[in-house]
C-alpha cells in the first residue's frame, strides 16, 4: 500500500470511530465553530466603533481573519498526532511502535485521530469569507481563487511546521510545551489583523521570525489588488506563501534530528 | 467559626494542591503576555485612528487588558475537572456521604481549585507589566495602580465579588456536568459566552451602542467589565455602588438557583462505577 492511500485509511478509520457518536460529534463541532467564531466578533465590534484603522475597512480585515483561519483549521485537522506528540507517544513509550513499523513516522502521526469537530472553525471562517466577499467586493475570478488556494496552503504548511516543531522539542523535554499555543492560536490571532498596525519590531517578527505575514498580509493584499503601504515589490506579494513551506521543510529537519536522539522512556 | 472549619479544610486542600503547578503557570503567564501584547498593539491601533470615539483612555485600556490577562484564571470558562471525575467514577457517593453541606463543600473546592490557578499568574503579570514594563522605560503600555483609595478600596469589594460570582456560575456548570455524566458540552457553550459578556473579549463599552443597556445588566458583566471599570474609576460614586450591587445580587441569585439545581439533580443521581 502506497503512502497516500494508507493515510486515506487512518482517516477513514479516525472518522468512522467518530461516526458512532453523531449527535456527539455534531455538537462538539457546534460548539468549536461558536467558541472559534467569538474573535470576529470582537474585530467587528471594533471596527465598528473606530471605523477604518491603517486604511483597512471591517470587510479587508475579515478577508485576513477567513483566510488565517481556514489555514489554521485545515493544519488542526492534520497535525493532532504532533499536538499531544509529548504526552502521549514520547511520555508513554507509545514513539516505540510507532518506529517499529515500516512506515514514515510523520505519516503515522498525521494520521492520527483526525477530529471531525476542526470543521467547526472552517464553517465560520468559510462564512466569514463569504461576508468579506460581499462587503468588499472581492470579484473572484480564476486568479484570485488561485491565489487564495495558494495562501491557504502556504498557511496549512507554517501551521503544521509550528506543530511539528512543538512535538520535536518534546524530545528534549518529554512534555507538551504550551508555549507553543502562543504560535498556534497566538498565531492565528496576530494574523488576522492587518500587519501594518503593528509595531515595527512585530512586524519583522512575523515577516522573518515565523512567517505568519507571508501567508497572510503579503498574499491578501495581492488578491485586494493593493499596494503594500510598507513597501514590499508587488511582484513579490504572490510568492510568498512559499515560505510557510520552507518553514515545514525546516521543521522536519529538526524534527528528525529529534528523532535521531530519541531514546524510549521504557516499555 | 467551627461549623466553617470543613468548607475551610476542603479549600486549603485543593488550593495548596493546585498551587504545585509551577510549569503551568509559567507557561500560561508566557501566553498570557503574548495574548495581552497583541491585543494592547491593536487598541493602540484603533485608537491611533480615531482617539475621539473610545469610551475610555488608551491607558485605561492597557490597564484594562494586562488586568484581564492577570486574573484570567478567575472566569469561569471551564467546570471544575474534579467533579466530572468524580460523577463518573462514582466517587461523588462519598461527598454525598459527608455530613456537610453538598453545595458548600464543592463550592469550597471549586474556589480553592480557582484561586490557585489565579494566584501565582496574577503575581506574575503583575511582577512584569505593573513592575517590569515601566522600569524598562514602557510605562505607557504599563499596568497602572487603581485611580485612588476610594477606587482600590471599591476595587477589593469587587474582585471579592467576582470571584463569588465566577464561583456561582461554575457551580452551575458542575451541576450540569453532574447531571449530563461530561464536561465538554458544557465547558464549549460557557466559553463563549463567558468571554463575550464578560467584557474579556473587548470592553462592554465598546460594543454598539444600541445593546449597551442590556450588556451591562446581564450577570457575566460583573466577572471582568465592572470590577475592571471600578479599578481605573470609569465607574465611580453611586455608579460604581449601583455596580456592586448589581453583582451582589446576580451572585446571591446565582447560588440560589445553584442549590435548588443542584438538590434536583443530586436526589435522582445515578451513581457510576462499582
Amino acid at each position: 500500500m502506497n503512502a497516500l492511500a494508507l493515510y486515506g485509511r487512518y482517516v477513514s478509520a479516525s472518522l468512522r470511530a467518530q461516526a458512532q457518536y453523531p449527535a456527539a460529534t455534531l455538537m462538539l463541532t457546534v460548539g468549536h465553530c461558536a467558541a472559534t467564531s467569538i474573535e470576529i466578533l470582537g474585530v467587528y465590534a471594533l471596527f465598528h466603533r473606530f471605523g477604518p484603522v491603517g486604511g483597512w475597512s471591517f470587510g479587508e480585515a475579515a478577508l485576513f481573519y477567513a483566510l488565517v483561519n481556514i489555514a489554521f483549521s485545515v493544519a488542526d485537522l492534520l497535525t493532532r498526532g504532533f499536538e499531544v506528540f509529548g504526552p502521549e507517544f514520547v511520555r508513554t513509550g507509545a514513539f516505540d511502535r510507532v518506529l517499529l513499523r515500516p512506515r514514515a513516522a510523520a505519516l503515522q502521526l498525521a494520521g492520527y485521530e483526525v477530529r471531525l469537530t476542526r470543521f467547526g472553525r472552517m464553517i465560520q471562517a468559510g462564512a466569514v469569507l463569504v461576508l468579506a466577499s460581499r462587503l468588499v467586493p472581492i470579484d473572484w475570478d480564476a486568479a484570485r481563487v488561485a491565489l487564495a488556494a495558494w495562501t491557504i496552503a502556504g498557511g496549512v504548511a507554517l501551521f503544521a511546521g509550528i506543530l511539528v516543531l512543538q512535538a520535536t522539542l518534546a524530545f528534549w523535554t518529554l512534555e507538551s510545551l504550551e508555549v507553543a499555543n502562543v504560535l498556534t492560536y497566538g498565531g492565528v490571532q496576530a494574523a488576522q489583523y492587518p500587519l501594518n498596525i503593528y509595531a515595527a519590531w512585530f512586524r519583522r517578527l512575523l515577516t522573518f521570525g515565523v512567517p505568519l505575514a507571508s501567508v497572510a498580509y503579503y498574499p491578501v493584499l495581492a488578491i485586494l489588488n493593493r499596494p503594500d503601504p510598507l513597501g514590499a515589490p508587488a511582484w513579490l506579494l504572490p510568492f510568498t506563501p512559499f515560505a510557510g513551506f520552507a518553514f515545514l521543510a525546516l521543521s522536519f529537519v529538526a524534527w528528525r534530528a529529534g528523532v535521531a536522539r530519541y531514546a524510549s522512556t521504557g516499555s | 467559626m467551627l461549623a466553617a472549619r470543613p468548607y475551610l479544610a476542603a479549600f486549603r486542600a485543593r488550593f495548596q494542591l493546585m498551587l504545585q503547578y509551577r510549569t503551568a503557570a509559567l507557561a500560561g503567564f508566557a501566553t498570557q503576555c503574548w495574548w495581552g501584547g497583541i491585543r494592547i498593539m491593536v487598541f493602540a491601533a484603533f485608537y491611533g485612528a480615531n482617539e475621539a470615539a473610545a469610551p475610555m483612555s488608551l491607558r485605561d485600556a492597557v490597564t484594562y487588558v494586562w488586568l484581564g490577562q492577570a486574573l484570567l484564571a478567575l472566569l469561569p470558562w471551564l467546570a471544575d475537572p474534579e467533579v466530572s471525575q468524580a460523577v463518573r467514577t462514582g466517587g461523588v457517593g462519598y461527598d454525598r456521604l459527608r455530613p456537610l453541606d453538598a453545595y458548600g463543600y464543592w463550592y469550597a473546592r471549586t474556589l480553592g481549585w480557582m484561586l490557585a490557578r489565579a494566584l501565582p499568574r496574577a503575581a506574575l503579570m503583575l511582577l512584569g507589566a505593573g513592575i517590569v514594563l515601566p522600569l524598562v522605560g514602557l510605562d505607557a503600555w504599563a499596568w497602572q495602580p487603581p485611580a485612588g483609595v476610594t477606587a482600590a478600596l471599591l476595587f477589593i469589594v469587587s474582585l471579592a465579588l467576582m470571584i463569588a460570582l465566577a464561583t456561582a456560575v461554575l457551580m452551575l456548570a458542575n451541576v450540569v456536568v453532574a447531571a449530563s455524566l461530561n464536561e465538554r458540552g458544557v465547558n464549549a457553550v460557557l466559553a463563549p459566552l463567558v468571554i463575550v459578556f464578560s467584557g474579556q473579549l473587548v470592553p462592554l463599552n465598546f460594543f454598539p451602542q444600541s445593546v449597551q443597556p442590556l450588556l451591562h445588566l446581564q450577570p457575566f458583566a460583573g466577572l471582568v467589565d465592572i470590577p475592571f471599570r471600578i479599578y481605573f474609576a470609569n465607574l465611580a460614586g453611586s455608579v460604581a455602588l449601583q455596580s456592586l450591587a448589581l453583582q451582589a445580587g446576580w451572585t446571591l441569585a446565582l447560588i440560589a438557583l445553584g442549590r435548588i439545581a443542584m438538590e434536583r439533580v443530586m436526589r435522582r443521581l445515578e451513581m457510576q462505577g462499582g
